[in-house]
């Protein structure tokens, strides 16, 4: 097969298809609501809808990668932390 | 409010990067992702082990160290190399025939091939028939940057800050020639000491390019791997083992495909946290 080399397996198409459709849907809601919708949040940071979603992809990683030094498999609990993390970010920083 | 004419025909001239940038950053990337949660013994035969290697990678202490070694190297760096760019910039002379005499001069590090300045920095502190090493070690130090962990140490750092201390200076160059006269004057007519000039004029007009500076030395300095790798190879040991030096060592030495791309993505989520939070603090105080 012409992609054999790249070696997909089904979790990490998921996972770009989740990190996909995230940009397209930054996309989509930018036409709807142009602007970004900036302000500045808790943190005292200026942020846009952009730099809360990169804020919220990258603070999973990382808190995935904390469960799993720390916790050990299985992940749902870092799961469930970033969820928690992207409402939070999304709503108030 | 002026009316603009919306044309997003124009992002169909962005359409070759987009596709430069997916042939040589995004296909990679993801092959490497994929790489990640597999086992394989070459042939293109992948086992699923799920998050097997990064929990492997993460209670490594070989990892650790390297890290460790990585965040000392570049810290240590950022600390000589910004403040001295920074110091031979404020001495250059902004007018006159040795202004080109000068940059020419600072660019010259620039332009040598890297394993080309690793080849010439192993030459010149061999303690036996180089230069440097020769000279270090007629004055009475025992330096022998093969066999000394410390020496091998001052030598990868001394060569680094030769290397990258240019690019420091010119962009702090740059910076310093955008300030208009007016700001020098009215400095002379306050009295103004020349700290204070630094301080109030210089610093601030030279931020921007100055954290383009340390984001790009931060950046660098985190992925070496040419020059340490033909001055010590790692060594002595694994004193100088950073981090890219220890991923090719895992990747192609051992040929351990799957730890070494779970490896690879946590050196860069790292380095993703650290240029975004550098980037993030330093906008941010340019706005105070």
């Amino acid at each position: 097969m012409l992609l054999s080399w790249m070696a997909w397996t089904w979790p990490t198409a998921v996972f770009f298809l989740f990190i996909v459709t995230a940009i397209t849907s930054m996309g989509v809601w930018e036409h709807y609501s142009p602007g970004g919708g900036p302000r500045r949040g808790v943190l005292g940071l200026d942020t846009t809808r952009g730099d809360r979603l990169f804020i919220s992809v990258l603070g999973s990683a990382f808190i995935h990668l904390a469960w799993l030094g720390f916790m050990g498999t299985p992940l749902w609990g870092g799961l469930i932390l970033s969820i928690i993390l992207f409402v939070v970010v999304f709503k108030w920083v | 409010m002026i009316d603009k004419t919306t044309n997003q025909k124009a992002w169909f001239l962005v359409a070759p990067v987009v596709v430069l940038v997916a042939f040589n950053a995004l296909i990679p990337l993801m092959t490497v992702v994929n790489y990640s949660v597999q086992e394989t013994f070459g042939d293109n035969i992948f086992f699923w082990e799920g998050v097997k290697w990064f929990e492997q990678v993460l209670h490594s202490e070989r990892f650790h160290d390297s890290l460790l070694r990585q965040l000392s190297f570049t810290s240590i760096i950022l600390l000589i190399e910004v403040p001295l760019g920074v110091a031979v910039a404020l001495s250059m002379p902004k007018k006159g025939p040795w202004v080109s005499v000068c940059l020419v001069l600072m660019a010259l590090p620039l332009l040598i091939p890297w394993n080309v300045v690793g080849a010439m920095w192993n030459i010149f502190a061999l303690p036996d028939i180089g230069l440097l090493g020769r000279m270090i070690n007629g004055i009475g130090f025992d330096y022998n940057f093969t066999q000394q962990p410390t020496a091998a140490w001052f030598t990868v750092i001394l060569m680094d800050v030769w290397h990258w201390t240019s690019l420091v200076t010119l962009l702090a160059y740059a910076g310093l020639c955008s300030i208009p006269d007016a700001y020098y004057q009215a400095a002379r007519i306050d009295g103004a000491s020349s700290w204070s000039v630094f301080r109030y004029i210089q610093l601030p007009k030279m931020k921007r390019v100055l954290t383009i500076a340390i984001l790009l030395r931060f950046m660098d300095s985190f992925m070496i791997y040419t020059e340490p790798f033909v001055l010590t190879g790692g060594g002595p040991g694994n004193s100088t083992t950073f981090l890219s030096i220890d991923l090719v060592k895992i990747a192609l030495g051992q040929f351990d495909l799957g730890p070494a791309a779970a490896m690879s993505l946590i050196y860069f989520l790292i380095i993703l946290l650290l240029s975004w939070v550098f980037y993030t603090l330093m906008m941010r105080n340019e706005e105070q």
